[in-house]
């Protein structure tokens, strides 16, 4: 099992605040990480140190091998990993069907229109609403054209931020159906940074577990989710 | 009735020219939420370039196409060179920067090519039919190059890649560069595109209100005027506005004010829309940070 | 809060055996001392320019009063300078007032002006008051070249102001009168400016440019002194504005274009924006170095304003003031004050 992903000895700041110490983290070829925490463990901060957002680092971070830790955010999402910020992250004032235009921007093959299909095919809502402003759609609506524009790059790597946040439970249930729908017959790895622990648990195989700044606990996801002492401390369920 | 015609429309033809510096300061506007207060001077810095290759025996359309090069490349190594440094600095700093730039390309425009006015030729010939007593071959010859130059600016930006990815860094720039756009150049191109329309707008003047350094400053009012009246985020307000504002400014100019009063409709027009509405007539609503 | 100068809670520091504040009013002095003895020792023309940074000085503290203590920004006070300028102008040539009595009066008209058009825009931010004073600065001259004014204003061939004589009794020639006059005025003026700006007013001033909404809860009436704000620098640009005109001696509208405005804005970030010393160096250099420049060409002045604009944007934000309270502040450190005995 190759690793596509791995942070050694990683410190993430803004400015002068230190948010992240000394993370070690890797995601499996094909493989769903999940990493779990608290409000302000700095979970969004890790995303944005793969992508070299906003943040100092020190350390490495290593995708496919090569060091990335230092490219600048556009050249690194030109290699292969495509992030779903927290908030969503969409084009508001574009159509559906533009945003996912741009999330294929730095493709130069031609089988751009035929990928519309294949997300259009995970996620048939959106086919309906193509011609539609994007700040029009539901939250879910939304979450779903956030992980079909970065599907649009056919990443390696899919990096999603609390995907879950603010909607209903069965709509939740549906996207996370739908991400390991990906995984499996894309064989796109994902990172998952998520507050709710149990379905992340569902999807993922392995999580870490992030309390401010440190990895504190990591392992299978079957065996952590297994045991109720660590379930009770550290997840809160 | 026929007097009043002829103002009208002899007022849409300079509004094609207010409608492309609206244009150009609407487009910069809309990706750095900054005023370029040396738009005009740019335009006339490219317009001279544009009487110096005439000058040098060039036919006029191959002039203006390599003018409108250059005033593109001049537009991208003002963004790259000058503007990249204050861009997230306080809004001031960058309106004096802008200041100063003006300064510099009025200046240099006198010293390289003299302040005594310069005639401009226009492309139209004066016996041309399309002329009429309402208005001259030139006046309709600039409506029509207006809203070519304008049409292909709107289709660049709506169908093709390069200008949705304009529209997107301009419109969220941390998403932009998620989708792997270099924000960066995005900025630089808009530029060099706002630059390249405001060099129709002085070529087309400049046969008018003849060549000198200051040609610009009058018509740069018009276009503030014109874009705030149409909404300062709002491209298709700003050409609208434009046309406005030139119909307004030659009615009020006829009728009301007289023709040596016509800066103060400009004034009149910014101040009025700044206290009265804000976002202009199409604008989305301003916010003010607490 | 450099601005709003020390308190006096703890016990002063010594320097080399006088406090800071001693030093201070020493250098002023010292600098008045030499402002009196400079008409008797310059030539006349050098007397016109010392007159002129005076001029300018008032001018460019009004600008200051405005846009570094209260946030806002003109790019059109050479409107206020016209106005100022152009009030005496009429006054002399067509009524019987008396020349020292046209300041005072171009400073309430002025006052009154910058009031009025600080109302309405007192409603705009940063970069759009910018624009509304830009559009002013370029129409003004074409306002003051309108054909049904021209029996006030002369027109586009201006009016000449006979120099004023000195007062019979005193030993000096008018050139240097009008020097001691103009003097009379700068004093005070900023005696004036100081009070303002460290006083309760001028706490005001800077809670609204700092967070205006939040001043406003404090149950300072934003509005008023926002415009009231305007109207003080209306007042004193008006008044550099009739001081000008008695000066050069002639008005026309062609002397009050863009490049005035500009000028101003040169002079104070060159200076040092809210800075009450910076308007003194701002107007130096803004008397001289056109004055150099325009013999190397007629561009040059333009093209040297244009790249200390930019220059001083990038390196040095808080101008020449700015720097002299930094190098200032790193002397401290080195010398170090002495204990009191």
């Amino acid at each position: 099992m190759t690793t596509i992903l791995e942070m050694r000895d990683l410190d993430a700041a803004y400015g002068p605040t230190q948010v992240l110490q000394s993370i070690n983290l890797q995601v499996d070829e094909g493989g769903i990480v999940t990493l779990l925490g608290a409000n302000g463990a700095g979970k969004t901060t890790t995303l944005r140190a793969i992508c070299n957002m906003m943040v100092r680092l020190s350390g490495e971070i290593r995708f496919g091998g090569q060091r990335i830790d230092g490219k600048a955010t556009e050249d690194i999402v030109r290699l292969g990993i495509a992030h779903v910020p927290d908030g969503r992250g969409t084009f508001v004032g574009l159509s559906v069907e533009e945003n996912l235009r741009l999330g294929a921007y730095t493709r130069r093959d031609k089988q751009v229109t035929a990928d519309f299909e294949r997300v259009y095919a995970y996620f048939p809502r959106l086919r309906e609403r193509r011609h539609q402003q994007a700040g029009t759609l539901s939250g879910g609506e939304q979450q779903m054209l956030a992980i079909s524009r970065a599907l649009m790059l056919r990443p390696k790597l899919l990096l999603l931020d609390e995907p879950s946040f603010g909607l209903a439970p069965l709509i939740v249930q549906e996207i996370f159906r739908i991400l390991r729908a990906i995984n499996q017959q894309e064989r796109v790895s994902m990172l998952l940074v998520e507050q709710n622990a149990n379905i992340a648990l569902e999807l993922a195989d392995h999580a870490y577990l992030l309390e401010t700044g440190r990895i504190i606990l990591n392992g299978e996801s079957k065996v952590i989710s297994s045991d109720e002492s660590v379930r009770r401390a550290y997840l809160g369920y | 009735m026929q007097a009043f015609l002829h103002q009208v429309l002899s007022g849409l033809a300079n509004g094609g020219i207010y409608a492309s510096i609206a244009l150009a300061l609407v487009m910069i506007y809309q990706a750095t939420q900054l005023v370029n207060f040396a738009q005009g001077e740019m335009a006339m810095f490219s317009t001279y370039i544009s009487w110096s290759m005439i000058d040098a025996g060039f036919p006029y359309w191959a002039a203006f196409i390599l003018t409108l090069v250059f005033a593109f490349v001049l537009g991208v190594a003002i963004e790259r060179i000058i503007v990249r440094p204050v861009e997230r600095a306080p809004v001031l700093t960058a309106v004096i920067v802008f200041i100063g730039l003006l300064v510099i390309l009025n200046s240099v425009a006198g010293w390289i090519f003299s302040y005594t006015i310069k005639a401009f030729p226009s492309p139209f010939p004066s016996d041309a039919w399309y002329g009429s007593s309402y208005m001259s071959p030139h006046e309709v010859g600039m409506i029509f190059i207006t809203l070519v130059v304008l049409a292909l600016i709107f289709a660049f930006f709506r169908y093709t890649p390069l200008g949705l990815a304009m529209r997107a860094a301009a419109q969220n720039p941390m998403s932009s560069q998620l989708v792997g756009i270099r924000v960066g150049w995005m900025l630089a191109l808009g530029w060099g595109l706002a630059g390249l329309v405001g060099s129709v707008a002085g070529m087309m003047a400049a046969p008018i209100v003849y060549l000198d350094p200051n040609m610009m400053a009058g018509i740069i009012l018009y276009g503030f005027a014109a874009a705030l009246l149409g909404g300062i985020d709002n491209p298709w307000g700003a050409v609208l506005g434009g046309f406005i504002v030139g119909v307004l400014e030659n009615v009020a100019g006829a009728y009301v004010v007289g023709t040596e009063l016509k800066l103060t409709v400009a004034l009149v027009i910014i101040v009025g829309v700044l206290v009265a509405k804000p976002s202009g007539l199409f604008g989305r609503h301003l916010v003010s940070r607490v | 809060m450099a601005i709003l100068g020390e308190t006096s809670s703890a016990p002063a520091a010594l320097y080399a055996g006088l406090s800071l504040r001693a030093w201070k009013r020493l250098g002023i002095a010292v600098i008045l001392v030499v402002a009196c003895a400079a008409p008797f020792f310059t030539s006349s023309y050098h007397l016109f320019q010392l007159t002129m940074v005076l001029v300018y000085a008032i001018a460019l503290l009004g600008l200051n009063i405005l846009t570094g203590f209260n946030g806002q920004f003109s790019l059109g006070h050479g409107a206020f300078y016209a106005i100022g300028a152009y009030t005496t102008a009429i006054l002399l040539d067509q009524t019987v007032v008396p020349y020292w009595a046209t300041i005072p009066i171009a400073g309430a008209i002025c006052l009154i002006a910058g009031f009025l058009f600080g109302l309405p825009a007192l409603r705009l931010e940063g970069l759009y008051l910018a624009l509304a004073t830009f559009a002013l600065a370029v129409a003004t001259p074409q306002i003051l070249k309108y054909k049904n004014f021209d029996h006030w204003t002369g027109g586009v061939q201006g009016i000449i102001i006979n120099k004023p004589d000195p007062p019979p009794g005193l030993p000096l020639d008018s050139d240097q009168w009008l020097y001691f006059f103009c003097l009379l005025c700068t004093v005070p003026l900023f005696v004036m400016g100081w009070n303002l700006l460290r006083g309760r007013t001028g706490r005001a001033l800077v809670a609204i440019r700092e967070h205006p909404i939040a001043a406003a809860t404090m149950g300072i009436d934003t509005a008023l002194y926002k415009s009231l704000t305007f109207g003080v620098s209306a007042m004193y640009t008006g008044i550099a504005g009739a001081l000008g005109a008695l000066v050069a001696q002639f008005v026309s509208p062609d002397s009050f274009q863009l490049f005035l405005s500009i000028s101003f804005l040169v002079g104070i970030v060159i200076g040092g924006i809210a800075s009450i010393s910076g308007a003194v160096f701002g107007a130096v250099f803004i008397e001289f170095v056109p004055n150099i420049a325009d013999q190397i060409s007629k561009a040059a002045p333009w093209a040297i304003y244009g790249i200390f604009l930019i220059a001083f944007m990038y390196a040095m934000p808080l101008g020449v003031a700015g720097l002299i309270r930094v190098v200032g502040a790193r002397l401290k450190r080195l010398v170090g004050p002495a204990e009191r005995s």
